[in-house]
């Protein structure tokens, strides 16, 4: 029936064209660019702390900045590929100190040359994640319990693997030093290894966008049995990311090596939660299948950036955490918020 | 020195001659450096601010704030600003690393720092290129020369003291001893080092020089017979040490003797000894805080060595200001890689031939 259809198709045109307020549309805006909102707290970051210190913007210290988040954030690669299949890995720390230790004890105490240990190293932290990967999807077990596992696994491995000594840089020879190399760009002081990241970033965000392989990522955390039904194998899929992501903390591990001039296997503490935090302030949804590396780049700039101007204000460290923690909270609130505009459209 | 350079070091006026000297020691290499430093007469007028940065090992262990309270109390008065910064806990080196970097760039006068291990080797390195003075407080590093100076006490000693006083309290009985150390997922100095003094001060033979718990486990002390039970790790914490005691006790109930590294893991192995309702065992522990004294008192611990974390923060700060203001550097007695800030025996049971004081006189000193 034409009336009937010309209805339909006005009261589709009516929802169309309906009234969106300056807020919905900052709203949808957010829900499409999810790095949008990191990039405007950075923003007010970097004014703030420059009205405080006038050494904040100095090259000298924002490559400081990027040296200090050089390790976080390389971590945080492999946490973004994961939480975007909505799953979470507690692990990334543990991985990233079992291959230092790897690579330690084959480079410095086995005598054998820096490139092939750091290979085995590659391998062994591709298989951890592998490891995780099959527990996930195809033990179907929950991704945070069973990075809670392994966790523990790799901690305790590099622990009876190095009897808990550390292992200086100097022994470990010139390859896998060069990551400390550094770099001057212009008037910044960038190291090989903060380098590194970046590049790091550049070809999975690429990898992400343009692939099939990045696509999929987006499809199975934003609906696993949608995507299923889609044709992508899922468990492969999951599979193939914690893999990655494994390979990824490997490659921080010699990052890892180059900052603090050592294999030790007390090194980063609290990595798997401040790799959380930085993809967190990032923007990208812990419920998956929404936002991008360039997100978790800017937060976890945002949090180096936080604790940096903090430091030059001379304020206690306690506050820098405190900081932190309250913006955490307000990123994953505006999270929430941006998640509604689902329900309204 | 050859012209150019000279001429540099002249152009420098009076008033400038501090960032001068920086500029230009940056610039030469290493023995040039040192030349360079004395003609640039690098001393600094009383009504220029210092700015020194603390950083310790932990934010709420109580020797670490009182190295910290005696590092702004010689700084009162003396125009010097003190910053505060620390890891997240005694492991945390990247924390103890990002505060040293910021002190390079704000630009700060000096570091003192309590090391937490070779991690940090690197950016102490980096502090001392850019200009800054370095002491370490309360732990060497390694290697010693890394800093300008160190101020600290001899771990091995302070474990000797409680070593020779527990071997005399016991006076000939059968030794049946817990050794709750440390760490178990880490090599540290005052670790190894308080343990095997307590054990050299016992008269047992340590083996493995670096490593806990490779000497033989039953043996003869300097006075009879003794039993190691086990060691375990405290982290330093009290609960880590009475859940270590507690693990000690349920292998063998009958310890006499508990070595404990630091006061808090000992105030946890009391909690744990109480629990079973043991009398007998003598607690020894090594730091000397005004908790650790009264425990002496009330007969928790039988004996502590004393150290004085705030001398150390405060000789830290007044070598810095006699640096940068009259051009003095402090000098380590001759043969020791650092200035001994002392370790006193506190008990109220004294052994003879073991010089100590009482807990009152503990109390006095302590922190």
């Amino acid at each position: 029936m034409p009336a009937q259809k010309l209805e339909a198709t006005s009261a589709a045109e009516a929802f169309r064209r309906r009234r969106v307020t300056p807020m919905q549309r900052a709203q949808r805006a957010l829900h499409r660019h999810p790095e949008i909102s990191p990039f405007i707290v950075l923003i007010m970051v970097l004014m703030t702390f420059a009205l405080a210190s006038p050494r904040f913007l100095q090259p000298s210290n924002l490559s400081l900045i990027l040296q200090q988040v050089a390790i976080v954030g390389s971590l945080a690669i492999g946490q973004t590929l994961v939480i975007l299949t909505a799953g979470i890995d507690l692990s990334v720390g543990a991985i990233m100190i079992l291959v230092t230790m790897v690579i330690g004890g084959l480079a410095g105490q086995g005598g054998l040359p820096g490139w092939l240990s750091l290979l085995v190293g590659l391998g062994v932290g591709t298989g951890a994640g592998f490891a995780n990967g099959v527990l996930v999807a195809y033990v179907g077990l929950p991704p945070f319990i069973v990075t809670l596992g392994t966790l523990n696994v790799f901690t305790a491995f590099a622990l009876l693997m190095s009897g808990g000594r550390s292992i200086p840089a100097a022994k470990l020879g010139s390859f896998l030093n060069w990551t400390n190399v550094s770099l001057p760009i212009g008037p910044f002081q960038m190291t090989t290894g903060a380098l590194l990241v970046v590049i790091m970033y550049l070809i999975v965000a690429f990898a992400l966008s343009q692939t099939k392989w990045g696509r999929y990522i987006y499809a199975v955390g934003g609906d696993a049995s949608a995507a299923r039904l889609a044709g992508i194998q899922v468990r492969r899929l999951l599979i193939s990311v914690y893999s990655v992501a494994g390979f990824i903390f490997a490659m921080s591990a010699w990052v890892l090596i180059g900052r603090i001039g050592a294999a030790t296997p007390t090194a980063a503490v609290d990595a798997n939660l401040d790799s959380i935090t930085a993809v967190v302030i990032g923007g990208t949804s812990l419920f998956g299948g929404r936002g991008n590396l360039l997100g978790t780049f800017l937060g976890a700039v945002i949090v180096g950036a936080f604790r940096d101007g903090l430091a030059l204000a001379r304020l206690d460290v306690l506050f820098q955490t405190l900081a932190i923690g309250l913006l955490i909270i307000a990123s994953v609130s505006l999270d929430q918020w941006i998640r509604k505009v689902q329900v309204y459209r | 020195m050859n012209a150019p350079q000279l001429a540099r070091t002249t152009s420098c006026g009076l008033d400038s001659s501090v960032i001068c000297g920086r500029v230009l020691r940056s610039r030469l290499s290493g023995a040039l450096a040192a030349m360079a430093f004395l003609f640039a007469a690098d001393v600094r007028a009383a009504d220029e601010p210092i700015q020194i940065t603390v950083v310790s090992k932990d934010p709420d262990n109580h020797f670490w704030t009182a190295m910290v309270e005696g590092a702004k109390e010689a700084a009162k008065d003396e125009n010097v600003q003190i910053t505060v910064a620390t890891g997240r806990d005694q492991t945390d080196a990247d924390g103890q690393i990002r505060a040293i970097e910021y002190a390079i760039s704000r630009g700060d006068d000096a570091i003192l720092i309590a090391n937490n291990g070779p991690a940090v080797n690197n950016a102490i390195k980096k502090a001392r290129a850019a200009g800054l003075y370095v002491i370490a407080l309360d732990t060497p590093t390694t290697p010693p020369d890394l800093v300008n100076a160190t101020f600290a006490s001899d771990n091995f000693e302070a474990g000797v003291l409680i070593g020779k006083w527990t071997a005399g309290a016991l006076g000939g009985k059968k030794a049946t001893i817990a050794m709750l150390d440390l760490f178990a997922d880490k090599v540290v100095g005052i670790d190894w080092q308080r343990d095997h003094g307590f054990l050299t001060g016992m008269g047992i033979k340590t083996k493995d020089p670096t490593v806990n718990g490779h000497e033989d486990h039953i043996g003869r002390y300097s006075g009879g017979e003794y039993e190691i039970v086990s060691n375990q790790a405290t982290n330093g914490s009290e609960d880590g040490g009475r859940t270590a005691m507690e693990n000690c006790l349920s292998i063998n109930p009958n310890i006499n003797v508990v070595f404990t590294a630091n006061e808090t893991s000992g105030v946890g192995a009391v909690q744990a000894v109480k629990a079973i309702g043991t009398k007998n065992a003598l607690v020894v522990s090594i730091d000397g805080s005004c908790r650790g004294v009264q425990a002496v008192a009330d007969g928790d611990f039988g004996a502590v060595a004393q150290q004085y974390p705030s001398a150390m923060g405060r000789l830290g700060v007044k070598a810095v200001i006699d640096h940068i203001r009259h051009g003095i550097d402090p000098v380590s007695p001759k043969g020791a890689e650092f200035v001994d800030t002392g370790i006193t025996l506190v008990t109220d049971k004294p052994v003879p031939g073991l010089l100590s004081i009482d807990s009152k006189k503990g109390t006095e000193l302590c922190w």
